[in-house]
C-alpha cells in the first residue's frame, strides 16, 4: 500500500458514500437528466475505489469507458427521446414498489450474510503495485487470448448492430412502382422539425431550407 | 477476527457492492423511462466489477484474474450500452412513447 491506512479508509468511507447515494439518485429522481449527471458520479466513485484497490489500469478503462462512453450514450439517448408525457396510472403501483423493496431488502440481507460468514482466505497473497497493468497485459495475450480476440469481435457485432438497429427505416423496393430500388440507403420523409411552412416537405430537407431563408 | 477500524477488510467492499446491486435490481423492476432500466442494468453491473476487483486485490493479488474479468465485463458492458440503446431509439419511433408499461406487444 502506497497511502496510510487511515487515508485509505477515509477514501474509502467517502466513495461508498457517494456511491450509494448516487445510486439512490440515478434510482429515485424524477428527472432523468439529473440521474444520468448522478451516475457519471457513481462511475468516477467507483473508478476512485478500484485506484483504493491498486488497479490503475482498470480505473483508466472505467473512466474512459464508462464516463467517457456509455454515460455520454446514454445523455444522447436522452436528448433523443426525451419527451414530456403523462404515464398513465397503474393499479396498485405503490403496492408493487413495497414489495419490490422487500424482495430487495432479502436479497441484500442474503448477501450481506454471505459476506460476512464465508471465512475468507485473507491475508492473500501480497497484492501487486504498479506491476499491474503489465501483468494484465501477460494475460491477455497469453491465456485470455481467445476472450480477448473474441471480446472485439464482440464490440464488431454490437456496432453494426446498434447501426442497424437505431438508423431509420429502409426501402428495398419503391412504394409507389413496386420495383426494386436502385440503392437502399433512401430514407423516410423525416419529420419536419424546422420547416413550417416551406414547399413539399418530402423533397428534401436542404433545398427549401436555403430558398426560405431571406 | 479483530475489528480494525483503520484498514478497510473485504467485506466492506461487498457490503458496498451488495448495496449497489440490490439498488439497481429495485431500479430495473420500478422504473417506467426505459433509460432509467438501462442505468439500472450499468449499476449492477458496476457492483459485479466491485466484486471481482476486491476478490482480485484481497485473495488473489499476484494473479489478478479478477482485474483481467473486470475489464472483460466493461468491454460487455459498454456493447450492451450501445444495442440496448440503440433498441431504445427504435422501440421509441415506432411506439413514440419510453413507457415501460406500454411495451407490452409480446406480453401475454
Amino acid at each position: 500500500m502506497t497511502i496510510a491506512s487511515s487515508t485509505q479508509f477515509i477514501c474509502f468511507i467517502a466513495l461508498s458514500a457517494a456511491v450509494a447515494i448516487g445510486a439512490l439518485g440515478v434510482v429515485l429522481l424524477p428527472n432523468i437528466v439529473y440521474s444520468a449527471f448522478l451516475l457519471g458520479g457513481v462511475f468516477l466513485s467507483v473508478a476512485g475505489l478500484y485506484l483504493l484497490l491498486n488497479a490503475s489500469f482498470v480505473a483508466a478503462a472505467q473512466v474512459l469507458v464508462y464516463v467517457g462512453a456509455v454515460n455520454v450514450l446514454i445523455l444522447f439517448a436522452i436528448m433523443l427521446v426525451n419527451k414530456k408525457e403523462n404515464l398513465a396510472a397503474i393499479p396498485g403501483l405503490a403496492l408493487r414498489r413495497v414489495l419490490s423493496g422487500a424482495v430487495c431488502a432479502g436479497l441484500f440481507a442474503l448477501l450481506l450474510r454471505v459476506a460476512f460468514s464465508t471465512p475468507w482466505a485473507t491475508p492473500g497473497p501480497e497484492p501487486l503495485g504498479d506491476e499491474a497493468t503489465i501483468r494484465i497485459g501477460e494475460h491477455l495475450f497469453s491465456d485470455y487470448l481467445l476472450p480477448f480476440e473474441l471480446a472485439s469481435v464482440l464490440l464488431l457485432m454490437a456496432m453494426i448492430g446498434a447501426i442497424v438497429l437505431a438508423r431509420r427505416d429502409v426501402f428495398t423496393t419503391d412504394i409507389a412502382t413496386g420495383e426494386p430500388a436502385d440503392q437502399g440507403l433512401i430514407e423516410k420523409s423525416r419529420t419536419p422539425l424546422l420547416l413550417e411552412n416551406s414547399g413539399p416537405a418530402n423533397a428534401g430537407l436542404e433545398a427549401p431550407l436555403l430558398e426560405t431563408n431571406p | 477476527m479483530t475489528l480494525d477500524l483503520t484498514t478497510v477488510p473485504l467485506q466492506g467492499y461487498l457490503a458496498l457492492a451488495a448495496v449497489l446491486f440490490c439498488t439497481g435490481v429495485w431500479g430495473l423492476i420500478n422504473s417506467r423511462n426505459a433509460v432509467r432500466v438501462l442505468m439500472s442494468i450499468e449499476l449492477m453491473l458496476n457492483a459485479v466489477n466491485i466484486n471481482l476487483m476486491a476478490f482480485s486485490s484481497y485473495l488473489d493479488g499476484q494473479l489478478i484474474r479478477g482485474q483481467v474479468f473486470a475489464i472483460f465485463v466493461i468491454t460487455v458492458a459498454a456493447a450492451e450500452a450501445a444495442v440496448g440503446l440503440a433498441i431504445l431509439l427504435s422501440l421509441y419511433r415506432n411506439r413514440e412513447t419510453v413507457d415501460m408499461e406500454r411495451f407490452n406487444l409480446l406480453r401475454w
